[in-house]
């Protein structure tokens, strides 16, 4: 019995390190540039279907794709802060929500065009089926991996933005726009370089989304809710508090799932609501 | 053929700035001379804090030409004019207040001209009391400390060209005093100023020259030795 419970409780710590990698980008523009983006669930199911896209043209293993696809990716959110998102940022809340939503639907609809309803996964070879025996344990390599990479890309990126040159561009962005702009420091450019680092960040979770759990045209906006609630849950604009959140919401999911396949999602939210209520600034807020 | 010396280290001529509709300034001359302090006064509303804005292209739109180190910078954006050696310490600072001292100071250094000669020791000698502060987020400092900051940050973008925005508003007179005794320095190293001020005193204290706007034009300009303090104070009040 209680080796039942603390097989669960590992499981979903590891699953939770995917929820973080998911909220990761979120977290940076949402608590850090000050925006959210609706289409960030779509932008990673658009990169599963690109990572899936160049794999099989390639004939090489995704994980070898994602390295190809992460500069495109950087490229990517780049030029859609540079080219779209910049014009509507700052005049009001409401702009850059529906500019995002218009995105999402364009996403979706364009995926479903391409690739039709099918559901799709991303294979890494041996990867996806091999396990490790720890005492009375057994644990995917694959989940081990990617909550081990979730804690490095945590660590990293809160090393990026409190520690790096242009993490404190693009903080000094998020103080202030204005004086930015005033004194020299183009706005416009930290803006692209940060959404360019979420594109980085959207690959990285489509990669091992896609290896995971299965992903079809119409899966981003249920991606963008567990990302969501994962950043609300660890605090706007604290990296630590989004990988906090994520094991929270893994763990809640997967304990939610032992007693009926139907909890598992509803525990996740209500686990959520739970400690949104209680607590509504977030775990580690930074602000 | 003019000598280097002759040539202004900026030069406006018949400088309009327009806030859509809002004409801000009406067709104005100012020069500034390598290492000279140059003073703007003028009541509220007078167009001095335009006239610098201007300078560094953060205003909507301007006719008229500006010449910095003998080269047209009015179509050029706002970085690379502070690259070339034009610096602003903003009205009401405008410090990151998230950002620690030094990572604001960093910024200055960063977006100023390359290969500069400015360093941080230097700053922490200008103003010894932001050295042990370094750490602290800006916006925890005093008002004082953070117009040191201003100026600090400004001084690392190693500029040519000081411009400065109502420095002293808003600060006790003792830490005013300290200031003006800090830009008179920074100015023996040949830094060129242009300082916007309400406070008239002050500012023509230390003014090799002045310009006083009224209603976007240049009511009165010259030394401050030229004319008594009434001449001065009709002209900046328009009455």
């Amino acid at each position: 019995m209680i080796a039942t419970y603390a097989n669960l409780i590992i499981q979903g710590i590891l699953l939770g390190g995917l929820y973080a990698i998911f909220a990761l980008g979120l977290s940076l523009s949402v608590g850090v540039m000050r925006f959210v983006n609706i289409a960030h669930g779509d932008f990673i199911v658009l990169v599963s279907f690109l990572l899936l896209t160049v794999a099989t043209a390639l004939h090489i293993n995704v994980l070898l794709a994602l390295l190809l696809v992460i500069p495109l990716t950087f490229a990517g959110g780049y030029l859609l802060q540079r080219v779209l998102l910049q014009r509507v940022i700052g005049q009001s809340v409401l702009l850059p929500l529906l500019v995002t939503f218009g995105l999402s639907i364009i996403v979706q609809n364009g995926l479903l065009e391409g690739f039709g309803a099918d559901t799709h996964t991303l294979s890494a070879g041996s990867l996806d089926t091999s396990s490790l025996h720890i005492g009375s344990f057994y644990v995917g390599v694959l989940p081990v991996a990617t909550f081990v990479l979730a804690v490095a890309l945590v660590l990293g990126f809160d090393w990026l933005l409190y520690r790096s040159r242009i993490g404190a561009n693009i903080r000094a962005v998020a103080d202030d726009v204005a004086a930015a702009d005033l004194i020299g420091l183009s706005s416009v450019r930290i803006y692209a370089i940060a959404m360019g680092i979420v594109g980085v960040t959207v690959a990285i979770a489509a990669c091992f989304m896609g290896l995971r759990m299965n992903f079809d045209a119409t899966s981003g906006p249920s991606r963008l809710l567990v990302a969501f609630e994962v950043v609300v849950l660890g605090g706007l604009g604290s990296l630590r508090g989004t990988l906090l959140g994520g094991i929270i919401l893994g763990i809640a999911q997967t304990l939610g799932g032992q007693i009926d396949g139907a909890w598992q999602v509803l525990a996740g939210h209500l686990v959520f609501l739970v400690i949104f209520l209680l607590r509504p600034q977030g775990l580690l807020p930074r602000y | 053929m003019t000598s280097p010396t002759d040539a202004p280290l900026l030069s406006i001529e018949g400088l309009s700035v327009y806030y859509q509709q809002f004409r801000a300034l009406h067709g104005i001359d100012i020069a500034v001379g390598p290492g000279e302090i140059v003073s703007i006064i003028g009541a509220n509303g007078a167009g001095k804090s335009s006239l610098l804005k201007a300078i560094v292209a953060q205003v909507d739109r301007i006719e008229g030409r500006i010449r910095f180190a003998g080269e047209d910078i009015a179509s050029r954006p706002t970085p690379a004019i502070v690259a070339s050696g034009i610096a602003l310490v903003p009205e009401g600072r405008r410090l990151f207040p998230s950002l620690t001292v030094e990572e604001n100071l960093e910024i200055g250094r960063q977006i100023g001209r390359k290969g500069g000669g400015v360093g941080f020791a230097e700053i922490f000698d200008l103003f010894p009391v932001l050295r042990d502060k370094r750490r602290q987020p800006a916006g925890q400092l005093s008002g004082g400390q953070q117009q040191m900051v201003a100026l600090g940050r400004a001084l690392l973008t190693d500029p040519r060209l000081l411009l400065c925005d109502e420095i002293s508003l808003g600060l006790a007179p003792t830490v005013v005093n300290d200031l003006y005794t800090l830009l008179l320095s920074i100015n023996r190293r040949g830094i060129g100023v242009l300082l916007v001020e309400q406070d008239i005193r002050r500012s023509l204290a230390i003014a090799s020259r002045f310009y006083c706007l009224l209603e976007g034009r240049i009511s009165l300009a010259g030394r401050p030795g030229d004319f008594d303090r009434d001449t001065i104070t009709r002209h900046y009040f328009g009455s």
